[in-house]
């Protein structure tokens, strides 16, 4: 049981630190200031929902330093999903992304708050009230740009396009899922996903964009066994490219 | 037709006319500027901390949360358009020229702390 609740955890952490590492590469470069400061700040809680899923697997699941595991893992030994790992590209793909992967995160989070697995409960409560406002940025962006000419709507539906597939990864099956659906730790990636769907439509539609169907697009599948696109490499080797230099030092 | 060089995005998607025609700004083309009041606690003022610039209300909220909802206390926001507020020109600035004369309409004038310390005092005994 311990061992499937690792897989869940570091799968869950490792896409909150690669996605918010991804976020954090639009800091100064956002597309306007006030967008550029909230955009950071949404990729800085990221990184935090990581560290704090980190804590969890070191203190009650026996794991390593959450700064080591975080940074001097290999490449392989990571989970996190392909949708995480895309380089940010142009504004409109790396919004879409956000507004997939947080509505994503509202859904798990919400249903942790039940979970038999103690630990995950107080995180989730506590979480709450920040992915509640990276929503409201998320479905303000995508309300606003699907109504902002002709340009703006073909790019937000190009952008959908290509990050749905991507983002059906966010809910690969787990290794162990059934043993944690059985002792109630969460409902399981089938589930997540279904509700998941609900909730992006609702917001997708109004708006005018079309939702390609789950049956017609191939999930990116392998990022929670371990098989990633050629980006992440070149990401953990920024990423970690101040920690490596002294793994040791107190900062 | 052609663009203006300003370096500021908003600015410089305007297609301005070289023959000097009023430009026609759209909405949504080109950002308004939104002044922002930050609430500490329930129940009190909003103070005005700043302001941002949005395309409309709902996301001049969501930037004035992170701009200025994310470090203090904060339990609520307001956003307004600047240009819904109502203000005197400058140059009305003589209308409040003579107010420091006019000390006998300074509160500070009535003496009543010693009343109220006497009604503290006696609420102790």
């Amino acid at each position: 049981m311990s061992h499937a609740i690792n897989n869940l955890l570091t799968a869950m952490a490792d896409d909150a630190l690669i996605q918010g590492h991804r976020n954090s590469e639009w800091t100064g470069l956002g597309p306007v200031m006030e967008e550029d400061i909230a955009f950071s700040s949404m990729a800085q809680d990221k990184i935090g929902h990581a560290w704090a899923l980190y804590r969890i697997l070191q203190e009650d699941l026996g794991g390593s330093d959450p700064d080591h595991f975080a940074f001097l893992r290999n490449e392989k030994d990571y989970r996190c999903c392909h949708l995480a790992e895309q380089p940010n590209g142009e504004y409109d793909f790396s919004l879409l992304r956000h507004f997939l992967f947080d509505h994503a995160e509202a859904v798990r989070y919400g249903r942790l708050e039940q979970s038999t697995f103690a630990p995950l409960q107080p995180l989730a409560r506590k979480l709450k009230g920040e992915i509640k406002y990276h929503l409201l940025h998320a479905n303000a962006w995508v309300s606003q740009l699907c109504r902002a000419g002709d340009e703006s709507y073909a790019r937000m539906q190009a952008a959908l396009n290509r990050c749905f597939p991507l983002a059906l990864g966010l809910f690969e099956p787990q290794e162990g899922e059934e043993e944690l659906m059985a002792a109630g730790v969460y409902p399981g990636e089938k589930a997540l996903q279904a509700e998941w769907l609900d909730r992006i439509y609702n917001i997708l539609s109004p708006a005018g964009l079309n939702l390609p169907g789950v049956e017609a697009v191939t999930p990116a599948y392998g990022g929670r066994r371990g098989y990633h696109t050629e980006y992440l490499q070149p990401l953990l080797d920024e990423m970690g490219a101040v920690f490596r230099t002294d793994p040791e030092a107190i900062w | 037709m052609e663009n203006n060089q300003s370096l500021d995005p908003r600015v410089n998607r305007l297609q301005l006319s070289i023959s000097g025609d009023p430009v026609v700004v759209r909405d949504g083309e080109n950002w308004n500027v939104f002044e922002v009041f930050h609430q500490e606690k329930r129940g009190a003022h909003h103070e005005h901390v700043g302001c941002v610039h949005a395309p409309n209300a709902q996301l001049a909220l969501v930037f004035a949360k992170e701009q200025f909802g994310r470090r203090k206390k904060c339990v609520n926001l307001w956003v307004v358009r600047s240009a819904d507020i109502l203000a005197f020109n400058t140059e009305d600035e003589d209308m409040f020229a003579n107010n420091l004369e006019k000390t006998y309409r300074d509160a500070s004038g009535f003496k009543v702390m010693e009343k109220i310390n006497r009604y503290k005092k006696s609420g102790k005994e």
